[in-house]
């Protein structure tokens, strides 16, 4: 831990926070040059640069700026969105399992999605309207119904199930009822994916991110004090109420941008903090830490669908729960070979 | 009335109400049959349709919902109990993604689409699943903390979650025979289907009950256990055992139900208390009534079709568990 002292600011910051999230954002940018220069069409590194340059001819031009680069983009900022959300909500809850299903957001989401694609046959876009629309309905509705003299924590989650296992009930209602063809599209936009994603969806994802992205990152320091408790947080100057207000609404919009944009790519939201908590050794919520690596396990996933199966174009939340997955396995196994305790 | 006393009439009453619930799902079904004529019927075989009706359908259906429904029940109370996490249900110990891997793999390559040809499959995929969380998550010389069973239930979930998606886009016949197995349903289940689960799921049953003790000790936290004399790495053990006994049956019977397992015990944990004695037997008598019960308004709500019970005990369910969230004060785990 080092204390950094400006006139302005002064900072603490964990050293081998600050070292893991430098060798995470070095492997993210490994993974996008290995994404952007790798596929049907092979470019050198010197032809991408000189397509950025303006120097390219129109082949690689369009290669790189219609097909991979909005791809990678999307992609990228997707994860972080999933992991600042799931770490956000972890950190409230209290509790590991946490992400914006707990809130009934992913549940809700899909409702929508689901009845888009059943009940009108809807293009994408309507579908991420849809999708977006329902799971923020879903989630204010939870909020809502847990308020009551203010939100306690676990009266939150237990709503979140209830009404999450409502929309599930309606899922597997439509699902069950559709001709097999919707019900296959409503299955492929729930496991989420980032196949004919352009620069529209980035730069969407990229708005939302600007705005809330600060917020989160404002937020965080309250988030670590309310970690301690309610009693011990207005103690220390942080309206508890008011705090984790905003900072659900911070989260189930980041959640709503990436769902809009990808589909509920699984898993991410739940693991990329936990990973992030066990490589950093933090103890509070890590927020940036957890932001890059849900973006580093979105970019390696992408990479990994395109690349090993590129004929089936599976959707990358296939990637996402094996990769994650197995990563998370690994990570625990680690521990306890080591005997560590946490 | 001492608290006590309070508590075993309401599982009294409860059990009354199941009996009620278990009468009407033998009478009311698609096909009318007189009140009277189906117990005349249940006790002699006149060779009829209606009897076929009554013996072969009714009868073993409203068995399996009591013994899906209590395994349910208890798997969810002792889980929750086991990790101290609110949000934990049988489904976290990879039972019911292992099972749905084991089924998928059944359909796409063995072309099985029975539920009892499903059963060996879903068991040996939730018993399979289940170990290797637990190896992962409580096994080692570190401390097994609840958190991280929960993470690694989590992590090999996502991991056969995975599978299964890929395969069910890949190969369209088996999304369109798993969907229907995804809902969970207790239609078309016969008494050799109860014959192959039971095995499973009554010794899963008495492990829990046995258990319950030391379930109690278990939630003043792990070192506190320890302190007081219990087993605590022994009583995880079996907890987790008698889970995947229970869980692992109900989903090869009846699908993944998940509702039913993750509330029921914070409904019984509102009426017992911290007992898990009580949370016990009152998640097992609860969960066959919300089970059972969904099970026959499924039969007449959109009627001469039927609507799986997974879907009605969540509409059912649901709005009656927040409805609790908001009126009682929660106790936390």
């Amino acid at each position: 831990m080092r204390t950094i002292r400006t006139p302005v600011v002064s900072l603490r910051i964990s050293e081998r926070a600050l070292l893991v999230s430098t060798a995470i954002a070095l492997l993210t940018a490994v993974a996008a040059v290995a994404t952007v220069v790798t596929g049907d069409f092979p470019l050198t590194v010197g032809e991408v640069l000189a397509t950025f340059a303006g120097q390219g001819d129109g082949y690689a031009d369009f290669v790189v700026f219609t097909l991979r680069l909005p791809r990678l983009v999307t992609g990228l900022l997707v994860g972080a969105a999933l992991a600042l959300s799931g770490a956000i909500l972890q950190s409230l809850s209290r509790n590991p399992l946490a992400s914006p299903d707990i809130i009934g957001f992913t549940q809700g989401a899909a409702t929508g999605a689901i009845a888009v694609l059943v009940l009108a046959q809807g293009s994408m876009a309507a579908t991420a309207l849809g999708a977006t629309a329902a799971g923020l309905l879903t989630s204010t509705a939870v909020y809502l119904l847990a308020l009551k003299q203010g939100v306690q924590g676990f009266r939150l989650v237990l709503i979140g199930i209830g009404v999450s296992a409502v929309m599930v009930a309606v899922n597997s209602y439509l699902i069950t009822r559709a001709t097999l063809e919707s019900a296959l599209a409503a299955q492929t936009w729930l496991v989420g994916g980032l196949n004919n994603r352009g620069w529209d969806e980035a730069q969407v994802v990229a708005l939302v991110l600007a705005v809330l992205l600060p917020c989160a990152l404002a937020l965080g320091r309250r988030l670590a004090l309310l970690e301690m408790g309610d009693s011990a947080a207005t103690g220390l100057g942080v309206p508890a109420e008011r705090t984790r207000l905003a900072l659900l609404a911070v989260s189930v919009g980041l959640a709503a941008v990436a769902t809009a944009a990808a589909g509920p790519i699984s898993f991410v939201a739940l693991a990329a903090p936990q990973v992030a908590r066990r490589l950093t050794g933090a103890s509070g919520p890590g927020l940036a830490a957890s932001a890059l690596t849900g973006g580093l396990l979105l970019v390696v996933s992408d990479f990994a669908v395109q690349r090993l199966f590129p004929t089936t174009q599976l959707p990358v939340g296939i990637a996402t729960g094996a990769i994650g997955g197995l990563y998370l396995v690994w990570l625990l196994a680690h521990e306890w070979r080591k005997g560590s305790t946490t | 009335m001492s608290r006590e006393a309070v508590r075993g009439v309401g599982l009294l009453v409860s059990i009354g109400v199941l009996g009620l619930i278990v009468l009407l799902s033998l009478w009311i079904g698609t096909k009318s049959i007189p009140f009277a004529d189906t117990f005349s019927l249940l006790l002699a075989d006149d060779g009829t349709g209606d009897a076929a009706i009554v013996r072969d359908v009714r009868v073993p259906r409203a068995v399996l919902g009591l013994l899906v429904g209590a395994a349910l029940g208890l798997s969810g109370a002792v889980m929750q109990a086991l990790t101290r996490n609110p949000l934990a249900d049988p489904g976290l110990l990879g039972v019911n993604m292992g099972a749905a891997a084991a089924i998928v793999s059944a359909i796409a390559f063995f072309g099985i689409t029975s539920p009892t040809g499903y059963v060996w499959f879903a068991l040996a995929g939730a018993a399979g699943t289940a170990t290797a969380v637990y190896v992962l998550g409580a096994a080692g010389r570190g401390a097994a903390t609840p958190d991280r069973l929960v993470l690694s239930g989590a992590a090999l979930t996502a991991v056969l979650y995975a599978y299964v998606s890929a395969i069910l886009l890949l190969f369209t016949h088996t999304f369109d025979s798993f969907r229907f197995w995804n809902v969970g349903s207790l239609a078309g289940r016969d008494f050799e289907l109860i014959g192959q689960v039971s095995p499973f799921a009554l010794p899963g049953i008495l492990i829990a009950f046995l258990l319950a003790r030391n379930l109690n000790v278990l939630a003043l936290g792990d070192h506190t256990g320890k302190a007081l004399g219990a087993n605590v790495n022994r009583t995880r053990a079996f907890g987790v055992l008698a889970v995947t006994l229970m869980a692992g049956a109900a989903t090869a019977a009846a699908g993944p139900i998940a509702f039913v397992g993750l509330t029921v015990p914070h409904v019984a944990r509102m009426i017992g208390g911290s007992d898990q004695r009580w949370v016990l037997a009152y998640s097992a008598v609860l969960s066959p009534i919300l089970l059972l019960g969904s099970d026959v308004v499924g039969r007449v709500i959109i009627a001469p079709q039927e609507m799986e019970v997974g879907i009605i005990t969540a509409f059912i369910g649901a709005p009656v568990f927040i409805a609790l969230c908001r009126r009682r004060k929660l106790a936390t785990l």
